[in-house]
C-alpha cells in the first residue's frame, strides 16, 4: 500500500545539489524579470554568476559560451531574502524543550548562539522554501541576552554558513525586562547603565581588577568585556522594545553610550517615528502585530507604512505560526497595509543587509556581490507563487524538506 | 428550498426559546421539548438562552461583482440583493427595492461571511492578562460541566479585529488542557453587552475533547500521565454518562417520583450520547484520531470534527468513512512532538480523500486573515497536483465550517434564502493584497473599512491610545 518507505533516506536531504563551480564555470539565468532591489526592475534580464559571486546583471549581458544557462522566462528573480530575526538552525524546528536560544541568567552578554547552530536542522530547509537564504540568528531572554550572528541558511558546516559573528548584541527592554530591573522598567535601564559603566571601568582599570583592588562589579568580568564592542558603536545593539517609552529609553541609552542601535519589535514605533528618523535608527517589525496588550496598546497594522513615511528604515521580520518561511507574506501584508511593494522588498533584503553590516556582499543583485538569489514562479509576496530554484553562494540548494517526503508518501498512497 | 430553510429555522428557534433556550437541538439533559410546561425543576427552565436579535439595516444591492458562492460557482459580473437579513436574489439586472443601499461591486469579490470553528476569543481576551485567562478549567481532567460561554468577555478587543477580517461567526471552545474541557458555543461577532446577545440562535452546543500531549502534561502528577491514561479517562466519563442518561430516560418516560439529581458533567455527556451536542475534538496524531473514532463507536456517538488534526492527511479515508470533518491549520506546526509531521498539503490531501475539510485558526492573529490561510492551503495543494478548486477552498472557511457547527442550514454559502452573512472584498480574497471592505451580519453592516463610524470598538478600546480597527 505505502510505496515509498525507503525514500525517507538522508541522501535525499542533501543541502547543496548544484555542482561546485570549481574552475570558474558560469551560470546565466536568462529571460526573467529581475529585481536587483538596488535599482529598477529589468524585464527579460540576465544574472550571470561565477565563483559564487554575481558577475553581471542587466538586460544586455554577454553570456560566456561555457555558461550553464537557466531559462527564467516568465519568472521573477530576486536576491535571497534575509530574515532579520530567525530561529532557524537553532533547535529542532520549534519543538518545545529543544530550543538553543537562551542561556540561564538575565545578563548573558558573553553568550553567542553560534556554537548551537546545526547545519542540518530541519527548519533551515523549511525556511529556504520561503526564499530565505540568509538569517540573523539571535538569542532570546529577559534582559541582556547575548550575541546574534548572520548566517546563510545553507551549508555543510557552521563555518560555511556563518557570515558575521558576532553581528549584534541583543538587549530586551520590553515589559519582560521589568523583572531584571527589580520590578520596574526604570530598574532595568538603571541596571543597564551600571553594566555599561562597569564595562568601561573594567577596561580602564584592568590591572587594578587583576589585583582585586576594585569595588565589586555589577557582573562577572567576562560578561562586561562582552559589552565593550558595543560601547562606541563598533557592534550593533538590537534593543527589543514595543512601547513608545521603551523605544525612547533605548534612544537615550544610545546617545549616552554612543551605541549604534536598532529597535526590534517596535509595536508603538509609529508614535515616535520622527525621533527614530532623527536618530537614524532602524526598526524591525512584524507587520501583522495589532492585538493590544499593555506592552503595546498602540499596535497597528500600518506601523511600517507610517515609519517609512517619517523616513525610518524598516526591516520586516515576520515570525508567525507558519514559521520563518512566511517572511514573504509578512512583506505582502505590509504592502496590503500601505507600504510600497519596492520598499517591502527592500525591507527583507537590502535594509537588513545594511543594518547588519553585510551590504557589501548581500541584499541586492549587483556585480561582485555574493550570489544568493531566488527564482520565483511569480510575485514573491503572493500565495499563488512559490520558490522554483534557489542559489546560495552561487550553488543551487535543495528545496526538498522532510515535509515534502511526508506529503509524497501520503499523497501517493 | 429557501422557504423550507426559513421555516425550519423558525421552528427550531421557537422550540429553543420555549424550553431550554438558544441551544435548540442541543437541549439538555432530558429533552424539554417533550417535557411538561415549566415546573419548579431547574432543568425545565431556560438555560442561558440566546437574546440575539437581527439588527435592522436597509436592504442592500451590490452590483457587478464576482460572487463566490461556496456552493459550487464563481459568478462574474453578478449582483446580489440582501433584504430582511436574507440573501433574496443573485443574478444580473436585479432591481433595488426603494430605500436600498446600492454598492458598486465592480472589480470586487463577494463571499459568505467567514466562519472559524476554533477560536478562544473572549475566553483568552486581550490585553492578555492572567485576570482574563478564562479558557482552561484545569482543576480536573474531565470538566464537561463548564460552559465556555460563561467565560467569554464580550468586550474582548480582538472581536472587532476579527470582524475586519470578514469573520461573521466563530466557535469559542474551552482550552485543550483537559480530556473533556467543557461545552463550546457558536457566537456572532457584534458589539454586545452580554454573551447571550451573541449566541447564534439554534446552534447546538459543542463539547471540547482533547487528545495527546496537553492533558497528560497538565495532569502528569495525578493522572492521566500517558496516552493510555487519556483513553481510560474518556471511557470512564462516558460509562458514567451512559448510566446517567439511562436514569433520566427512565424517569422521563414515567415522570413518577422525584427526578434524578442533576449533574452538569453528565448532563453534557448525555447530550453527546443523544447526538444533541457536537463533539469537537482537539487531536493531532493519526493513530490517536483512530482511537477516538473507536471510542465514539464504543459509546454510540459521532465526532463532528477533529481540530488541529496535524496528521489528518494520513487517515483521510478513515475520516471520510466516519463522516468526521478535519479542522486544520494552513501552516502551523512543528512546535511540539505531536505537531512534528505538519505539512502544507494537509487540507488538500484530506479533501482529495473525500473528507470534509476545514481551515480553522485557534489564533487571534490568524482569525483576522482566514482567507489568506485558505489561499496558502489551496495553492500548496494545487502545486502538489491535488484537485482543489477555488470554491473548495472557500468552503474550507465557510460552508464546511458551518456544517461542523450544525448551522449550515442557515449560513455558510451565498444562496437565496440563506442569512445575509456577506463579505465584500477589495479584490480576490485569495490574493494577499485584498482586504475585507464591508462585512454584513444577517444583513447588518457591522464593518465598513471606508467608514470609521462603521468600525466598532469595544469598551476596552475607549480612551486608550489604540488606533482603531480599520488601520
Amino acid at each position: 500500500m505505502i510505496r515509498s518507505w525507503s525514500t525517507l533516506g538522508l541522501a535525499t536531504l542533501a543541502v547543496i545539489i548544484g555542482a561546485g563551480q570549481a574552475g570558474g564555470q558560469a551560470i546565466a539565468i536568462t529571460g526573467g524579470t529581475v529585481f536587483p532591489v538596488s535599482g529598477p526592475r529589468i524585464e527579460s534580464g540576465t544574472v550571470l554568476i561565477r565563483d559564487g559571486r554575481i558577475e553581471a546583471v542587466g538586460a544586455n549581458v554577454a553570456i560566456p559560451a561555457d555558461a550553464t544557462r537557466i531559462d527564467a522566462t516568465g519568472k521573477w528573480v530576486t536576491p535571497g531574502l534575509i530574515h532579520a530575526a530567525t530561529n532557524a538552525g537553532l533547535g529542532v524546528r520549534g519543538l518545545q524543550g529543544f530550543g538553543e536560544r537562551a542561556q540561564t541568567g538575565d545578563v548573558s552578554a558573553a553568550f553567542n548562539v553560534r556554537d548551537a547552530i546545526d547545519p542540518h536542522a530541519l527548519d533551515l530547509s523549511v525556511a529556504r522554501t520561503g526564499g530565505i537564504t540568509t538569517g540573523v540568528l539571535g538569542p532570546s531572554g529577559p534582559f541582556v541576552n547575548g550575541h546574534a550572528v548572520v548566517a546563510n541558511l545553507a551549508g555543510e558546516t557552521v563555518e560555511a554558513m556563518v557570515v558575521r559573528s558576532p553581528a549584534a548584541l541583543v538587549i530586551n527592554l520590553t515589559a519582560a525586562a521589568r523583572e531584571a530591573g527589580g520590578g520596574s522598567r526604570a530598574g532595568a535601564t538603571a541596571r543597564l547603565r551600571l553594566l555599561f559603566q562597569d564595562a568601561r571601568t573594567l577596561a580602564a582599570r584592568r590591572a587594578d581588577w587583576s589585583r582585586a583592588q576594585m569595588q565589586p562589579l555589577s557582573a562577572p568580568a567576562v560578561q562586561l568585556e562582552a559589552l565593550l564592542p558595543a560601547l562606541g558603536g563598533d557592534l550593533l545593539v538590537v534593543f527589543q522594545a514595543d512601547r513608545d517609552i521603551d523605544i525612547l529609553n533605548a534612544l537615550a541609552l544610545a546617545e549616552e553610550f554612543s551605541l549604534r542601535v536598532m529597535i526590534h519589535g517596535g509595536a508603538e514605533a509609529w508614535k515616535v517615528a520622527p525621533r527614530l528618523a532623527a536618530a537614524g535608527v532602524a526598526v524591525s517589525l512584524t507587520p501583522n502585530t495589532n492585538i493590544p496588550s499593555f506592552d503595546g496598546l498602540g499596535a497597528r497594522l500600518d506601523n511600517a507604512t507610517l515609519l517609512r513615511q517619517a523616513g525610518v528604515e524598516v526591516i520586516i521580520a515576520q515570525n508567525d505560526s507558519g514559521g520563518e518561511r512566511n517572511l514573504r507574506y509578512g512583506a505582502g501584508n505590509a504592502v496590503r497595509n500601505g507600504m510600497s511593494w519596492d520598499e517591502a522588498m527592500q525591507a527583507v533584503t537590502l535594509v537588513p543587509a545594511r543594518v547588519f553590516g553585510i551590504a557589501d556582499d548581500y541584499g541586492s543583485l549587483e556585480p561582485n556581490k555574493i550570489a544568493n538569489l531566488v527564482i520565483w514562479s511569480g510575485d514573491p509576496f503572493e500565495f499563488a507563487s512559490a520558490v522554483e530554484r534557489m542559489f546560495v553562494r552561487g550553488r543551487e540548494v535543495s528545496l526538498r524538506t522532510r515535509e515534502t517526503e511526508l506529503m509524497e508518501r501520503y499523497r501517493d498512497r | 428550498m429557501a422557504r423550507w430553510t426559513h421555516i425550519a429555522w423558525l421552528t427550531l428557534l421557537s422550540a429553543g426559546c420555549a424550553s431550554a433556550g438558544s441551544t435548540g437541538a442541543g437541549v439538555s439533559p432530558p429533552s424539554p421539548v417533550t417535557a411538561a410546561p415549566a415546573t419548579s425543576h431547574s432543568f425545565e427552565r431556560p438555560q442561558y438562552p440566546s437574546t440575539y436579535q437581527r439588527r435592522s439595516f436597509p436592504d442592500v444591492l451590490i452590483r457587478n461583482a464576482t460572487i463566490m458562492t461556496a456552493a459550487g460557482s464563481e459568478l462574474l459580473g453578478t449582483s446580489i440583493l440582501l433584504a430582511g437579513g436574507r440573501v433574496t436574489a443573485i443574478g444580473t439586472n436585479l432591481v433595488a427595492p426603494s430605500g436600498a443601499m446600492i454598492i458598486d461591486g465592480t472589480g470586487k469579490f463577494i463571499t459568505p461571511g467567514l466562519i472559524d470553528t476554533h477560536s478562544h476569543l473572549g475566553v483568552y481576551a486581550a490585553p492578555g492578562t492572567p485576570a482574563e485567562s478564562d479558557g482552561n478549567e484545569l482543576t480536573n481532567p474531565v470538566t464537561a460541566e463548564v460552559w465556555a460561554e460563561h467565560s467569554v468577555w464580550p468586550q474582548d478587543p480582538q472581536i472587532p479585529l476579527a470582524v475586519a477580517g470578514g469573520v461573521t461567526v466563530m466557535h469559542v471552545l474551552p482550552g485543550s488542557g483537559n480530556l473533556i474541557g467543557g461545552r463550546s458555543v457558536t457566537l456572532r461577532l457584534l458589539p454586545a453587552r452580554t454573551v447571550q446577545e451573541l449566541k447564534f440562535p439554534g446552534a447546538p452546543h459543542g463539547v471540547k475533547m482533547a487528545c495527546g500531549e496537553n492533558p497528560k502534561r497538565v495532569y502528569a502528577s495525578r493522572g492521566p500521565s500517558t496516552r493510555m491514561g487519556n483513553m481510560a479517562g474518556y471511557r470512564a466519563a462516558f460509562i458514567a454518562a451512559e448510566a446517567y442518561r439511562q436514569r433520566w430516560d427512565t424517569w422521563l418516560a414515567t415522570r413518577r417520583g422525584d427526578p434524578p439529581a442533576r449533574d452538569l458533567r453528565n448532563e453534557t455527556l448525555a447530550g453527546v450520547l443523544r447526538g444533541e451536542i457536537l463533539v469537537q475534538n482537539h487531536c493531532y496524531r493519526a493513530d490517536e484520531m483512530a482511537f477516538m473514532l473507536d471510542l465514539a463507536r464504543e459509546f454510540g456517538f459521532t465526532i463532528r470534527s477533529f481540530h488541529h488534526a496535524i496528521e489528518a492527511y494520513k487517515i483521510g479515508d478513515l475520516l471520510a468513512a466516519h463522516g468526521t470533518a478535519a479542522s486544520v491549520w494552513a501552516d502551523w506546526g512543528g512546535f511540539k512532538m505531536e505537531a512534528f509531521d505538519e505539512i502544507l498539503e494537509n487540507a488538500g490531501i484530506v479533501h482529495a480523500a473525500g473528507a470534509r475539510t476545514i481551515i480553522h485558526t485557534d489564533s487571534p492573529d490568524g482569525i483576522q486573515r482566514m482567507n489568506q490561510d485558505a489561499a496558502k492551503a489551496m495553492f500548496a495543494a494545487q502545486r502538489a497536483g491535488l484537485s482543489v478548486s477555488r470554491d473548495d477552498a472557500l468552503r474550507w472557511i465557510t460552508a464546511n465550517a458551518a456544517w461542523a457547527l450544525g448551522i449550515d442550514e442557515w449560513t455558510g454559502t451565498l444562496e437565496v434564502g440563506k442569512m445575509a452573512d456577506v463579505v465584500l472584498w477589495s479584490g480576490d480574497p485569495f490574493s494577499i493584497y485584498s482586504k475585507a471592505e464591508k462585512v454584513f451580519a444577517e444583513g447588518y453592516l457591522v464593518f465598513d473599512r471606508l467608514d470609521p463610524s462603521r468600525q466598532f470598538m469595544t469598551d476596552f478600546n475607549l480612551g486608550q491610545t489604540a488606533p482603531g480597527v480599520g488601520r
